[in-house]
């Protein structure tokens, strides 16, 4: 039986693993953060981790994604979500929040690779991530705010 | 218990029989059938023992907390926070106790602008301030006449502070938590005293949201989250082409398929009911549908376009007029035209349409993110044929609304297909249907003229406005809704029905002229007119509606007319504007902080726009830069804004933000076309949104105000697409009379 991590607990996979990951995550397993919005990878609402890097869920079948470990915004943790969560509180961020998700996600996998970004390397970063409310100046700022806590 | 008075609510829901019942008696007894009645606030809190809860939007605990109920859906606006606020400082509660809960579909929770619980025309704080004071001041009130009768004090000695009560000459303090119980054997007071505005310590001030955690870690419930006991899970594949019916349909190849349970035709089109949604999805693929029509020759944005055009030289229905425009026009030194056009838009809200409904037999339960929670209650009834009493309403979280979720056809699909199947169901669509289904905002063409005397000076403006109205299309969706409770369902039903065929004649033009009448500016002659022409897509509230498209045109044109008299722009509306008007201190501030008159930084180039929108006035400064091939990038907005007393000014900065991102993704990406009466757009890829490395940074500077609150959360949209235009003529000298700029 194929199987599959989710924030740390192993699961079975019992259905075709054609199914993408992201109705996997919510429809099977209950976890409703990763978000649906367009199906076909172009708002980033439906990120999440695969092995530690940013992948979207949308259009990510099962069968690529059998034997790794998936980590959601349910399951963000350490010195990184920590320092996420905090910007993202302290900057206000959220309108109607339902991107919001997708962008810790996508900015969580950024930061570890780099770690004191510019506005440039944020903005290419995440302008796969797209925000209706607009929320994009609080995003880049939360970042810096993030990053600059998380250095040593 | 003292009754609530309807204050400022129109009357057309209820039937007022006070006199009936005869004098003497305060309370109103409102005709009802079918158990649909107005209950008395205490029974809005049948979970809260013990609770001090003197009307229907604030009840306090023995545990110190404040329970504020927020009678407006939350999408992205903060309008719990801000509801919260209000509440908290007229209460003198310590915020950290204070929580929100959002009020079910019930009498006592409607939205007094349009009798009918909805968060719609950012009317949230503005009709929510004056009652929301007085329910915090009353609960304070009795909290302190508790602790003056426990201490036997005079209540003139008391004070409140942060939750608690004192008396500071005896040196006692009793918590709020402490005098519930006491202070719930009180009446609600007859006067309520409200605090002066200089001592709020809570109004005004840059609170953090109450809902940020919950919209980080993924916890809050939005309606696509919503999971029930037995739930299925559905989706509905609509016409392609407008209007098309269905003919017949072909399941066969989806029989086998894992988790489907049935497919069958509804009111809008196939559903498919499943155990998931990818299961319901894959199945949907695999139907054949043949609809009656399969394209409808001569609906094309193309044709739209050439018909309206034609119609330029048509003169409309008159909708304002002042002077003698036509003398003016005669005796001017010069005249100027230009007729802008503007596309359909779809509000591509991030959480696609969807909706959890469960019919049983004697009641039934909604989870619904929409912004119109009777619409939704009414659409129930009508489907079930149960009593509004039966049909309860829950509103989780909206992934944003903008106007989209007034439009309850979704709900509609979620309780039908209930109701079929016998089993809660959660219907989501696929971002495609969402797309192609949508109530429009209007494609427009505009045609603005201008008479110049010698001067440079305008004396004569002529706007001529050609296109469909969106209120044709949603006011007979509203009337069934906002009949009296007492109107039985088959005269219900007959009047939405009468509704449907009447008012569509009626009443195009006045909501399609938002924005174009009656003008700031002081002209002496004006006339605005309007050409109503419907091809038939359906239109609704676009967030900020007409204001997108006729402060485009205005504004756009008023820069014309500076060019065309050689005057500077902000110089030529300041002489048109009246000293005294909110909007030229706006106009004065946004110009001061942007340093209009200076040299922007190399290659930059400015562009401005102004407007009153509801009694919220706005000015912005654009600068941009322009690439290759017209490539435009927008580096700083310098907005200013009177909206009145400021709740928040960080949710009033951010609403400003983000309606000019809105505002920007129109003017610069996004648009609905049609070809043969398809959506020619399905997802993001064709319907392009902003994107962060696209965002320019705004600063929003609010100007200081004591007069009521007005309008937010819609009114930046349309300032950003003419500030733009008017900075790209600054830069290339070529003028942008059509939208998207670059699509």
């Amino acid at each position: 039986m194929p199987s599959i991590k989710v924030n740390g607990k192993r699961y079975e996979i019992e259905i075709d693993l054609q199914t993408p990951l992201l109705w996997y995550l919510r429809d099977h397993l209950g976890l409703m953060g990763a978000k649906y919005s367009c199906g076909i990878a172009e708002c980033g609402a439906c990120t999440v981790h695969v092995d530690g890097e940013a992948v979207l869920a949308c259009v990510t079948p099962l069968e690529d994604v059998v034997g790794t470990s998936v980590t959601t915004i349910e399951g963000l943790a350490g010195n990184m979500a920590d320092a996420l969560f905090d910007a993202w509180t302290a900057e206000d961020v959220p309108q109607c929040g339902y991107c919001q998700p997708g962008q810790i996600m996508t900015a969580s996998a950024f930061l570890s690779r780099n770690p004191k970004p510019t506005d440039a390397q944020i903005d290419e970063a995440m302008s796969g991530v797209l925000c209706r409310c607009g929320t994009y100046s609080a995003v880049r700022n939360a970042i810096h705010r993030a990053a600059r806590r998380l250095q040593p | 218990m003292k009754e609530e008075p309807l204050a400022g609510m129109s009357r057309r829901r209820f039937l007022k029989i006070g006199a009936l019942a005869g004098a003497g008696l305060t309370v109103g007894i409102y005709l009802g059938t079918g158990g649909e009645r107005r209950k008395p606030p205490t029974e809005v809190w049948p979970d809260r023992k013990g609770y001090l809860k003197p009307n229907a939007w604030v009840c306090v605990g023995p545990d110190e907390s404040v329970t504020v109920r927020v009678n407006h859906t939350e999408m992205g606006q903060g309008i719990t926070t801000a509801l919260a606020m209000i509440v908290a400082e007229e209460l003198d509660a310590d915020w950290a106790n204070v929580r929100v809960d959002i009020a079910p579909a019930e009498a006592l929770y409607k939205n007094p602008a349009f009798n009918c619980q909805m968060t719609a025309a950012s009317t949230s704080v503005q009709t929510s301030w004056d009652p929301l004071r007085r329910a915090g001041a009353a609960a304070r009130q009795m909290l302190m006449a508790a602790a003056a009768r426990t201490w036997d004090v005079p209540i003139g000695e008391c004070r409140t502070e942060r939750g608690v009560v004192l008396h500071e000459e005896s040196d006692r303090r009793l918590r709020y938590g402490e005098l519930v119980e006491a202070a719930a054997k009180l009446a609600e007071p007859e006067q309520v005293i409200l605090k002066k505005r200089g001592s709020f310590r809570i109004i005004g001030h840059p609170i953090p949201r109450l809902d940020t955690l919950e919209k980080i870690n993924g916890s809050a419930v939005f309606g696509i989250d919503v999971r029930v006991p037995g739930m299925r899970n559905a989706t509905v594949v609509h016409a392609p082409v407008f209007g098309a019916r269905v003919v017949a349909f072909d399941a066969t190849a989806v029989g086998q398929m894992p988790g489907v349970h049935k497919v069958f035709e509804i009111s809008s089109g196939i559903a498919v009911v499943a155990d998931t949604f990818w299961q319901a999805k894959t199945a949907a693929e695999n139907i054949r549908i043949q609809w009656a029509a399969e394209e409808r020759e001569g609906l094309s944005s193309e044709a739209l376009r050439t018909r309206w055009t034609g119609l330029c030289g048509t003169k409309g229905k008159s909708m304002f007029r002042q002077g003698d425009v036509e003398q003016a026009f005669e005796g001017a030194a010069r005249t100027i035209q230009a007729i802008y056009e503007l596309p359909y838009q779809a509000h591509a809200a991030a959480e696609p349409m969807n909706c959890t409904a469960h019919v049983e037999k004697d009641r039934c339960e909604i989870w619904a993110p929409t912004q119109n929670q009777d619409g939704a209650q009414e659409a129930a009834a009508r489907i079930t044929g149960l009593g509004y009493d039966r049909i309860v309403v829950h509103t989780p979280f909206v992934g944003g609304g903008f106007g989209r979720r007034v439009t309850v056809d979704y709900v509609a699909e979620a309780v039908e297909i209930s109701k079929a199947v016998r089993a809660p169901v959660k219907v989501t669509w696929t971002r495609e249907e969402d797309m192609r289904n949508d109530f429009y905002r209007p494609a427009v063409l505009g045609m603005l003229e201008a008479a110049l005397d010698a001067d440079g000076r305008p004396i004569a403006w002529k706007h001529r406005i050609i296109g469909p109205d969106h209120m044709a299309h949603q006011l007979p969706r509203l009337i069934p809704t906002s009949l009296p409770y007492g109107i039985p369902r088959a005269l219900r039903n007959t009047a939405g029905a009468l509704a449907s065929m009447i008012l569509p004649r009626i009443v195009p033009g006045k909501k399609a002229i938002e924005g174009a009448a009656p003008l700031s500016y002081a002209l002496a002659n004006v006339a605005v007119e309007y050409v109503h022409d419907d091809p038939g897509i359906p239109l609704g509230f676009w967030r900020s509606v007409a204001f997108s498209q006729n402060v485009f045109f205005v504004e756009s044109f008023m820069d014309e007319i500076a060019a065309a008299a050689g005057r500077d722009p902000l110089e030529l509306r300041l002489s048109l504007l009246n000293p005294a008007l909110r909007l030229t201190d706006v106009l004065k501030l946004a110009a001061e902080k942007a340093n209009w008159g200076q040299p922007p930084p190399a290659n930059w180039y400015r562009g401005l726009a102004a407007y009153d929108f509801h009694g919220t006035h706005l000015a912005a400064v654009a600068d941009i830069s322009v690439g290759k091939n017209d490539r435009i990038r927008v580096h700083r907005v310098v907005c200013a804004v009177n909206c009145g007393v400021v709740v928040n000014p960080k949710l009033v900065a951010a609403q400003i933000t983000g309606g000019i991102a809105f505002g920007l993704t129109a003017a610069l990406k996004s648009r609905i076309t049609v070809t043969k009466g398809r959506v020619d757009q399905g997802n993001f890829d064709d319907f392009p949104l902003l994107r962060m490395d696209e965002m320019p940074d705004v600063e929003v500077h609010i100007v200081p105000s004591a007069k009521p609150p007005t309008g937010i959360g819609e009114s930046a949209v349309p300032i950003i697409a003419p500030a733009v235009a008017n900075a790209f003529f600054t830069a290339t000298g070529r003028r942008i009379r059509k939208l998207p700029l670059c699509p």
